[in-house]
């Protein structure tokens, strides 16, 4: 997928102004952030169950190695294939060949934002094979070729007209000429259209929301049916999942279930959540004839042991972008790639670069909200601010920023110089202000006066007020 | 062979800063593997089982599936023959080949014209087996296997599912357990399903009926009633 993340101000400006993303976008963050509460509300034990959560994610982690070797021999065992991609050319190469040991020509799919990491569609339709996208919102946008602007809810900035165009353009092939309007008709037209798809498909993908080490399964959680259907009607599964999945048990993966989906949908339970194991067995009468896990690492194995490594506690949730105030003033596209928001905002820059995705890092106002709401307490203001310093050291910041900064650094170091210049500048401020109390001009900061006004201060700064009242340490 | 393998591997191992794990810590994640140590298990679900029953009844039926209580299980064809009346569904049925299910006595009802196997396209409406019944989220745990085939779950419709009352839990972890002990190996497919299929994806507006089944009808078999 080509990335815009270096284009973000722009994308940001445009999205602002698009008056049917900010109606869907109000939408969302009404509907997510109460369905979230309430769950939370409804299980007294929520919080002790996300420190538990945070707790099992970094003890894998510091046995990474280790539960990998395992998983991977336990799916052996079970007659499953597991193989191993160092970046997306590699996945998308394992997936190719394995699509074509078989002679496939169309494949379906289950949601998966691997397969976005890696721009499996496109490589799948330049070597001649037809990927069909199952879940609803992806294949709302596969048909309008965009790409999931949420990492849950791909089709988010869309309405219920865009979808019924979307429709009417698309399935005219199936002799459905019919203009629908509500949604129910939508949901029910592309049930048919897809129903002989999964029947018709070759190769089954999907993702893996987690890999259970003691059973060798891989773990997928919907509410469609789509993902079971995917992956029980052809001769061949594929689950395509990274590195940083893994669950050693069974009751392990029942703690991360139960903080992913409260945290996701508000949901008590998805409706289908739904283990895989090996390829079907002698006498089973359906399931798939082979059984593929492609596990990618792609930037992450990288990340073990630097103070990125809590992002990699991550399960994909949502909960950040659904909270965040800035994911919710531009949505997702305008972040430029795969993974929108807090979590993308941590995750972008390590698999891009930061020189293309400095932007997202600094697009916080650190409110902390999403740190509030990740089931397993990630500190993503913390891990963003990691990435301005690394954008600094690396002189990657814009020239103003960085002089601004090191003459900042300067006068905070001679508290002397530091007192007079702030004390200089509250008073210069109150004289500009003449009296409203605000500033809606002020040199050399147009970008932030041209959208709201400079509350303007007192006159003093906060150690003159403290030393004419007497205060002392 | 596998240089990708390898590399991510060393990779890891490097970013630890160890090499392979040493024989003790390994025997001590092997012993974990084999002895899933228990975490916090929600305390609504920590009741006596006639409780566990109705908390099954009343989450499953927060999720839209429909629930019925029967005494015995002679009475299940009469039962289903009444629902697919009441909801206007075909009297053709796939049946799986498993005998609690398919050797009801179904031929007391020949209004009812029955298959038994796996679920093809045309199947309007199945009839299956659940392992067991988790009281905490109202969901069913389906297990693959030569009696109870996958599509069963999926391709129909209306799906209907018995489930006798002792195999009701209160919790996930009760019923791993209990898959541990009954299975030899891990069946091809768990499911675990929670009311009949959905989607939010057109404008946050959730919609019943997906791509899975439209209705999800529970028989609980309770003798104790």
């Amino acid at each position: 997928m080509q990335t815009t993340s270096i284009h973000f101000k722009a994308n940001a400006r445009r999205a602002l102004a698009d008056e049917s993303l900010q109606r869907s976008l109000t939408r969302m963050r009404v509907g997510f952030q109460h369905k979230r509460a309430a769950a939370a509300a409804k299980l007294p034990e929520f919080e002790t169950l996300r420190d538990e959560a945070r707790d099992l994610k970094d003890h894998v982690l510091e046995h990474l190695d280790f539960y990998l070797e395992a998983f991977e021999a336990k799916v052996k065992e079970q007659g499953g294939h597991v193989h191993w991609a160092r970046d997306a050319a590699e996945a998308r190469q394992i997936i190719l060949d394995i699509c074509q040991a078989v002679n496939a020509r169309t494949v379906t799919k289950g949601k998966s934002m691997i397969s976005e990491e890696i721009g499996l569609n496109e490589h799948l339709q330049a070597h001649g094979l037809t990927p069909i996208e199952t879940d609803l919102g992806e294949y709302i946008i596969q048909l309008r070729q965009e790409h999931p602007s949420h990492i849950i809810a791909p089709a988010l900035h869309l309405h219920k007209e865009d979808v019924a165009e979307t429709f009417h353009q698309h399935h005219a092939q199936y002799g459905l000429t019919r203009k629908l309007s509500q949604a129910p008709e939508l949901l029910s037209e592309a049930r048919q259209v897809l129903r002989s798809q999964f029947l018709a498909a070759d190769v089954g993908i999907t993702g893996a929301n987690f890999c259970v080490v003691e059973t060798g399964s891989t773990v997928i959680v919907t509410n469609e049916g789509n993902g079971d259907l995917t992956q029980t009607l052809p001769k061949v599964h594929i689950a395509l999942t990274s590195i940083d999945k893994l669950a050693p048990t069974l009751d392990d993966v029942t703690l991360l279930l139960r903080v992913l989906v409260r945290s996701a949908t508000g949901q008590e339970a998805s409706v289908y959540t739904t283990f895989s194991s090996g390829p079907r067995r002698a006498d089973d009468l359906d399931g798939p004839e082979q059984f593929h896990v492609v596990l990618l690492d792609n930037g992450r194995s990288a990340m073990l042991g630097t103070e990125f490594q809590d992002m990699l506690r991550c399960i994909r949730c949502g909960a950040c972008m659904n909270h965040c105030p800035v994911y919710g003033a531009v949505g997702g596209h305008a972040y430029g790639w795969v993974y929108p928001g807090p979590m993308g905002a941590v995750l972008t820059p390590q698999m891009t670069g930061i020189e293309q995705a400095g932007h997202l890092p600094n697009a916080s106002t650190f409110c902390g909200r999403c740190e509030a709401v990740c089931p397993v307490r990630i500190p993503l203001p913390k891990l963003m601010r990691h990435w301005r310093e690394h954008e600094f050291q690396r002189h990657l910041s814009p020239r103003s920023v960085r002089y601004g900064v090191r003459a900042w650094a300067f006068a905070v170091r001679r508290p002397a110089l530091y007192q007079r210049l702030s004390g200089l500048g509250a008073w210069l401020l109150k004289r500009l202000a003449r009296g409203r109390g605000r500033l809606s001009r002020l040199p050399l900061a147009g970008g932030w006066t041209a959208g709201r006004d400079l509350p303007a201060p007192s006159g003093q700064t906060f150690q003159q007020q403290w030393r004419q009242r007497g205060g002392h340490r | 062979m596998s240089t990708a393998r390898d590399a991510i591997l060393t990779t890891l191992r490097r970013q630890l800063k160890r090499g392979s794990l040493a024989d003790e810590p390994r025997q001590r994640l092997q012993h974990r593997l084999q002895h899933p140590p228990r975490h916090t298990i929600p305390q609504r679900g920590l009741v006596p089982h006639s409780e566990q029953v109705n908390l099954f009844i009343q989450m499953a039926e927060r999720a839209d599936a429909s629930v019925q209580r029967l005494s015995t299980a002679a009475a299940i064809p009469a039962a289903v023959a009444d629902y697919l009346h009441r909801h206007n569904l075909p009297s053709e049925l796939i049946v799986a080949p498993d005998p609690s299910v398919a050797e009801l006595p179904w031929s007391e009802h020949p209004s009812m014209r029955l298959r038994i196997g796996a679920a093809q396209d045309q199947d309007k409406v199945s009839v299956s087996p659940a392992f067991a019944g988790i009281a905490e989220t109202g969901t069913l745990m389906v297990l693959s296997g030569a009696h109870t085939p996958t599509t069963l779950n999926f391709l129909p419709d209306a799906h209907i599912v018995v489930l006798p009352a002792p195999q009701i839990v209160g919790c996930y972890e009760e019923a791993w357990q209990r898959l541990r002990e009954h299975a030899v190996a891990m069946p091809r497919t768990v499911n675990l399903i929670t009311g009949p299929s959905r989607s939010a994806d057109i404008e946050q507006t959730l919609q019943l009926g997906a791509h899975g089944p439209i209705h999800l009808h529970i028989v609980i078999v309770d003798p104790s009633m």
